[in-house]
């Protein structure tokens, strides 16, 4: 391209048809190619942190729960843990396997919705909706354990507020079983379509240094080929369960939508274990006392790994509570996935690192 | 698998070195975070390699200004944005410097006072 | 019904919501629940909308978009708000950077609670938010007529 090309600035979003979420860009582009890519961000800056310096840290459950409606049980789990952490709570075994269970349900849900999304995007309107068909049933067994749908409110300090009985355990391992062979096709048709192929390969390659340096996190670092998996530190029933962190080579867009359909075979998996090695006992331990201290929690949310940072002062009232959620982390990559792409790609490769702008923003 | 996860409390000279050593080796830069001490601001920064996570841990007072990262980890702006924009901690140099308009919030740097 | 209200189009804005009634929003679309047999279909622009669901509460940033997109939905237009976050501010409401539920920045004419919203809870938020357009649409037409029978 000549250097003399003009530059244009166009502006994308907030309010656009792919995303549901708003977000701003302000790409500058020469020609039909995006030459640079400014975020601005903030349309749902809430300011949740602070609210942890006026409510009790027992009741912040609820509100680092609703920090994200898609990964709400993740936030709730890991605010919990990291707190948990600091007073030397020791969770009942029931319970660690109990919120296991729930994660890797969230992840199911969480990636099934991100397929339909990415379909939504490429204008397969089908693939879609047979995702979120799909999706529905993960829905369906969340609201049988914990009454609701994308908000579930059973973490507590100590724990968790629901137990499951021997048949809802049933129930879930036959509901999986059935999903296992209606996910075979849809997973067949992202991986294997023509169609979906052309559009996903060889999109938005990151090099596996290039996404270490700018700091990507979970399915986009995975994706080239970095086997890091905060699963991997055998927090909650996680140390007793067998699993690899699933890894791509390409780094492409296709590598991406690969490594999430296979972490969705993974969850299956990881649940069934689960059930299989569920011990009995209590689901819940007194936490009496209130934090004094502080502590760095990584968890891996469907997106990656998150981070949460709780600092007590013997109060019941927290100093401080920082969330490092994995979208953050990702966007600095993407910006420069975004650097060189067509204008036309710009929705599918914002899209690729599943961009969650709720937990971004907080 | 456990992991390293140590705070390691570091003075304003040593803080840029140790930083470069970090991105030399190949870490990866996980949060950038403040917190309020009275007067002060206690600043956190966390990089990871594999399963250990390393926290940089500088204290600060008030008025101080801290040298931005982003020539380092180019990908520190957006925190290093938040930071200065939610706390109104001084960071100077920021590669892409949002001026404390990255969240646009009406009151200025509403976590520097209590409750 | 008139025609208008057989096949409204639905426009969907998220003010600062945590994204769990966005997703039942969407939800509402897809096979199990549906929404499109009330022949309504889910657009992105605004010039072509009937009806504006939001959720979450209102920042100072996402006012003037709220305002915004607001303004350039045609006349008769029905704002339905989803979720309590929308209604009221919900949990966030005492947040430092959220006003207030969405009819501080423009008029509601439909709440529905919860939190997150179902979508059963949100389809019937929509048929109501039909009726209502319909007695708008013929009070519209009324208003049009209005001053060409005065001068009759």
């Amino acid at each position: 391209m000549s250097k003399m090309a003009k530059q244009s600035i166009i502006p994308f979003g907030p309010q656009h048809p792919v995303l549901p979420e708003p977000v701003h860009l302000d790409l500058v582009l020469e020609d039909e190619t995006v030459v640079e890519a400014v975020p601005s961000i903030g349309f749902v800056h809430r300011g949740l942190e602070k609210l942890v310096e006026t409510k009790d840290f027992k009741e912040y459950v609820y509100i680092a729960e609703r920090v994200c409606g898609i990964c709400s049980f993740g936030h709730g789990m890991g605010y919990c843990q990291c707190v948990e952490n600091i007073m030397g709570v020791e969770t009942p075994p029931r319970a660690n396997y109990l919120r296991t269970i729930w994660m890797e349900m969230s992840r199911i849900h969480s990636h099934l919705l991100w397929l339909g999304l990415l379909a939504d995007a490429m204008g397969f309107e089908s693939l879609f909706m047979q995702s979120w068909r799909l999706r529905e049933k993960v829905l369906d067994l969340f609201d049988m354990t914990t009454g609701g749908r994308v908000i579930f409110s059973v973490n507590c300090i100590g724990g968790v507020l629901k137990d499951m009985d021997i048949g809802i355990l049933s129930v879930i391992q036959r509901t999986l079983d059935d999903m296992e062979k209606e996910l075979r096709p849809i997973a067949d048709t992202f991986l294997q379509d023509y169609t979906v192929g052309s559009r996903l390969r060889g999109l938005g390659i990151l090099r596996p240094e290039q996404a270490v340096q700018a700091g990507a996190v979970g399915p986009m670092l995975r994706a080239s080929g970095v086997a890091y998996d905060a699963r991997g530190l055998g927090y909650a029933a996680y140390g007793d369960l067998e699993f690899e962190p699933v890894c791509a080579k390409e780094g492409d867009s296709y590598a991406r939508c690969q490594v999430r359909i296979q972490e969705i075979y993974q969850s299956f998996s990881l649940i069934h274990q689960a059930i299989e090695k569920i011990p009995q006992g209590p689901i819940q331990a007194a936490a009496k006392g209130n934090p004094n201290g502080e502590y760095f929690m990584r968890i891996e949310q469907p997106r990656g790994e998150a981070v949460y940072y709780v600092k007590g002062n013997g109060t019941k009232f927290l100093d401080r509570f920082r969330l490092r959620t994995p979208t953050t982390s990702n966007i600095p990559p993407m910006l420069d996935l975004l650097k060189g792409c067509q204008l036309a790609d710009v929705p599918l490769l914002i899209l690729t690192i599943d961009p969650c702008i709720s937990c971004t923003e907080r | 698998m456990n992991g390293v996860n140590d705070i390691i409390p570091v003075t304003m000279e040593q803080f840029l070195p140790a930083v470069i050593q970090f991105k030399m080796d190949g870490w990866r830069l996980v949060q950038i975070c403040a917190s309020r001490l009275p007067g002060q601001y206690e600043l956190s920064y966390s990089f990871s390699n594999a399963y250990d996570l390393w926290t940089l841990r500088l204290t600060v007072e008030e008025e101080t200004s801290v040298s931005s990262i982003t020539q380092i980890y180019p990908c520190a702006f957006l925190q290093e944005n938040e930071v200065s924009e939610l706390f109104g901690v001084k960071i100077e140099n920021i590669q892409q410097d949002y001026k404390h308009k990255l969240y646009r919030i009406d009151r200025d740097a509403p976590f520097k006072e209590k409750g | 019904m008139g025609k208008l209200a057989k096949s409204p189009w639905l426009l969907h804005y998220d003010g600062s919501s945590c994204n769990g009634c966005d997703i039942e929003v969407l939800a509402c679309t897809t096979p199990v629940y549906d929404i499109e047999r009330f022949g309504i279909i889910n657009t992105g622009d605004p010039f072509q909308a009937d009806i504006l669901l939001i959720t979450g509460g209102i920042n100072s940033q996402s006012e003037s978009v709220v305002k915004q997109i607001y303004s350039q939905m045609p006349d008769p237009k029905v704002v339905v708000a989803v979720g309590i976050c929308a209604c009221t501010g919900g949990v966030f409401k005492e947040c430092y950077n959220i006003k207030g539920g969405v009819d501080t920045v423009i008029p509601v004419d439909v709440y529905v609670p919860g939190c997150a919203a179902r979508p059963q809870a949100i389809i019937d938020g929509v048929a109501q938010a039909l009726e209502i357009l319909q007695e708008k649409r013929v009070a519209y037409k009324q208003q049009k007529k209005g001053p060409k029978e005065d001068t009759k």
